[in-house]
């Protein structure tokens, strides 16, 4: 390959140079490069915000936010975190490895690939403009329930337009991974012999272009509403304000599971490599990913059970919910048997990867409480519920893509990251991770609401307790930034193989890849198979 | 890296240059639609400058692929990531229409007989206090009869005939595309003619059944539930019409200058499943809107 790459040395960045090359760019690794940058933007920006609303909650009382922009804080934090953080994380991560996984050239729609990252920087700047508009940012929850939602101030089209863009964004970009998947694979590459975290992409592209075209019908409906005399959320007029729950819910929970199955690749990647072993049960993590994804489409209103269903309603999305604990199981399981009787080392991604294991596990656990309908209308909008779903999603999805990261980073940048402070990196965040989220739990069962900046008396301690966690947490990401920007500048050069129990075509490509990376298909072997 | 472009390997283009017009003129589109909402001035300048920016957007990057596609840069392989391209976002289409859909079903089926006081075994009687004179029945348009006394708009006129129109030219596109495929240039032309003239049709007569309806009728978005549904299902198909009959349009025009062969056409296959597509929203709103 590298011989290759010599002889097309003129083209070794594409047409342009400086910043043209990465506003024109076609190229999947350039434009991975841009997703992953702007994910760690936005990480910070909506961490910024997490930390001033716990800095708010570290005593009861108004303390440095007045209401509304606290209210506005909690809004934000999740839009960005789920939009701006966790999806284009992922789509980066795609669109760096997808291609290299199966053995193709670039992405199929290199062009539609470009138009999928660059119009997200818009869309994120018309969301944070709203910070600055009269009446002040989003503030009804970012699941926008009306009519709370539809008495915002300037910022309500502007939302909801951000939406309409962020869901173009996705939805290209989905398509792109589809049509790279099924299309672009080396001969030889069955579906079968896929990675896994080419598996979980492309059921996840999937459920994005399902979903994400029903929240777009959604907030349009919300922009009639207030714009143009509807009544979908009406009761005055004949609608209801429970039907946009359970539309936006039909979009949320797939959503979720969005969130989360990429990550599922990315452990079955890391663990089975650093174990030394095949991937326990590859062909049962396919179908439990597929059923993961089908059972995704019916359980949502496992979200609203305090709304007011008929009963059988709450027994349907009852056990529908707990169904999901199967398959889970299967991959939760899967993982441990890999682990079983396996030459283990703990490199940083290994690390990182059995925190994830553990901790998502944890999150998992408080999920199945949550779906038992009588003790959820007692959970029901506490802190309970932000426990759980922020120990699947940080120390589950965020915990993934940093994994990811200190897994492929030799490969993308052709240097060895700093170990040490890969550890450091590793110790401090799970530690602190768990201050923060853990003591929330108490507070939850105890009967704290969320999305309050006030809080009673009792709930003091442990609130301080997860300020000093969130802080920690935070400032601990720190040397993530720092050790990524060292090992672009340089370090120890990292081998094409980088680690000695990784299979796969990526790890058949030099270190750094060359910038187009196969212009032939590879053969495919049977010892590439994870 | 031209030459293995143009060779065996997969076509990857160098630059992409139109996209970032794309984002720059959706985002004035859309801030300016925002502003004008909000009650601004400069609102309804920028939309037009932003629409401006994304329709020279698109006839610049389609004039790109179309160039190509017809410099023969597209091979078997190329076109199968178009063709499903395409299929799925057909089917990002259709979850679109979904979201409106679940809305009618959700208020015909829950919302409307639990505002009347159904559900819970008659045990929740909020409606006897709260509105005792609404009756559960469809059409309606709720409790406040919001928008005023309307009436509505009956299956077997216009809709009946705008079902047959859109019908008949899912036969004469399949009609013009057997022409392509046998190299019939002027079947071809004359199909592709019929069809966006019977979708020039079939919005015409949706426009004047929309006049009706305002002037004569009281349907309008304001009529409650009704109206809500009924213009935002009716509304959405009609503007995915709308973009059809231009997209067939410009099939025409490159039908007329020679474009496609008998073996290589995917544009066309890929407008006549649109096409197809927007005849089956059609059908549903024909049965759910206008006649049950």
């Amino acid at each position: 390959m590298s011989a290759a790459a010599d002889a097309h040395h003129d083209d070794h960045h594409g047409s342009g140079y400086g910043w043209k090359r990465w506003l024109y760019t076609t190229n999947h690794k350039d434009i991975g490069t841009l997703y992953l940058w702007f994910a760690f933007v936005m990480f910070i920006i909506g961490g910024i915000m997490a930390l001033i609303i716990r800095a708010e909650l570290w005593t009861p009382g108004m303390q440095i936010t007045d209401p509304q922009f606290f209210n506005s804080m909690t809004t934000m934090h999740a839009l960005v975190m789920i939009f701006g953080v966790v999806m284009p994380g992922f789509v980066g991560l795609a669109n760096w490895m997808v291609p290299m996984m199966v053995g193709g050239p670039d992405m199929a729609m290199p062009r539609m690939n470009n138009w999928s990252f660059w119009i997200l920087p818009f869309g994120f700047g018309i969301l944070l403009s709203t910070l600055f508009m009269e009446g002040g940012a989003p503030a009804a929850g970012w699941t926008i329930y009306p009519p709370l939602s539809l008495q915002g101030g300037d910022h309500v089209p502007f939302m909801i337009f951000a939406i309409h863009i962020l869901g173009v964004s996705s939805v290209m970009g989905a398509i792109n991974i589809i049509a790279t998947i099924l299309n672009l694979r080396a001969p030889g590459m069955t579906l079968m012999k896929m990675p896994l975290f080419v598996w979980t992409w492309l059921i996840t592209a999937y459920l994005l272009i399902a979903v994400m075209p029903v929240l777009a019908g959604a907030v349009t409906m919300l922009l009639t509403d207030r714009f143009f005399d509807t009544s979908f959320f009406s009761a005055a007029g004949g609608g209801d304000p429970v039907m946009f729950q359970h539309i936006f819910w039909f979009f949320g929970h797939p959503e979720v599971y969005i969130l989360i199955l990429p990550a599922f690749g990315i452990v079955s990647s890391i663990i089975p490599t650093f174990a030394r072993k095949h991937l326990f049960g590859y062909s049962s993590m396919v179908y439990a990913t597929a059923s993961i994804a089908f059972l995704s489409f019916i359980v949502w209103a496992h979200h609203m059970f305090t709304v007011g269903m008929p009963l059988a309603g709450e027994l349907f999305f009852m056990f529908s919910t707990m169904l999901i604990a199967v398959p889970t199981g299967v991959k939760v399981f899967n993982w441990v048997a890999t682990l079983w009787k396996g030459s283990m080392t703990f490199e940083t991604p290994m690390l990182f990867a059995l925190g994830f294991i553990i901790m998502f596990t944890i999150g998992g656990f408080s999920g199945l409480m949550l779906a038992i309908t009588p003790v959820d209308f007692q959970y029901h909008d506490t802190y309970f519920v932000v426990a759980h779903f922020h120990y699947v999603l940080v120390p589950g999805a965020i915990y993934s893509i940093i994994a990811a990261v200190y897994f492929w980073i030799p490969k993308w940048t052709g240097h060895m990251y700093d170990e040490t402070l890969g550890k450091w990196h590793f110790w401090l965040s799970t530690i602190f991770v768990n201050v923060l989220f853990f003591p929330m739990h108490f507070v939850g069962l105890a009967g704290m609401p969320r999305r309050i900046p006030d809080y009673a008396l009792q709930f003091v301690d442990f609130n301080q307790i997860a300020t000093i966690g969130a802080f920690g947490f935070g400032f601990s990401q720190l040397i993530f930034l720092y050790l990524v920007v060292k090992c672009i500048k340089g370090g120890e050069k990292a081998t094409d193989r980088v680690w000695e129990g990784a299979h796969g075509l990526e790890w058949t490509l030099s270190s750094p890849p060359p910038y187009h990376s196969f212009s032939t298909p590879p053969e495919v072997k049977a010892e590439h198979h994870i | 890296m031209s030459d293995a472009a143009h060779g065996d390997g997969y076509y990857v283009p160098h630059e992409a240059r139109w996209p970032i017009y794309g984002s720059v003129g959706l985002t004035l589109l859309l801030c300016g639609f925002a502003v004008m909402l909000n009650g601004g001035d400069t609102g309804s300048f920028m939309m037009v400058v932003g629409l401006l920016v994304v329709v020279y957007m698109m006839f610049r990057w389609f004039g790109d692929v179309i160039r190509e596609s017809e410099g023969g840069t597209y091979k078997h392989w190329e076109d199968t990531s178009f063709r499903w391209g395409m299929s799925w976002f057909i089917f990002s289409e259709v979850m679109f229409f979904a979201a409106f859909f679940g809305a009618l079903f959700y208020a015909r089926v829950f919302s409307i007989p639990w505002l009347g006081g159904d559900g819970a075994g008659g045990a929740l009687s909020t409606n006897a206090f709260l509105w005792p004179s609404f009756e559960a029945v469809w059409p309606t348009n709720g409790p406040a009869a919001i928008g005023g006394a309307f009436e509505i708009i009956g299956a077997w006129g216009i809709p009946a005939i705008n079902t047959l129109i859109l019908l008949t030219s899912g036969v004469t596109v399949t009609w013009a595309h057997w022409g392509l495929k046998e190299n019939k240039r002027g079947t071809l032309i004359f199909g592709l003619f019929l069809t966006v003239a019977l979708g020039v049709l079939f919005v015409s007569l949706q426009a004047w059944e929309y006049i009706h309806a305002y002037s004569d009728l009281n349907l309008t978005l304001g009529a409650g539930i009704y109206g809500s549904t009924f213009f935002m299902l009716t509304g959405f198909h009609g503007f995915h019409v709308t973009m059809g009959a231009i997209m067939l349009f410009v099939i025409l025009l490159r039908a007329m200058r020679g474009h496609f062969t008998p073996e290589n056409h995917f544009a066309f296959e890929a407008v006549a499943w649109y096409w197809h597509f927007v005849d089956v929203v059609w059908l549903g709103l024909f049965i759910f809107v206008y006649w049950l």
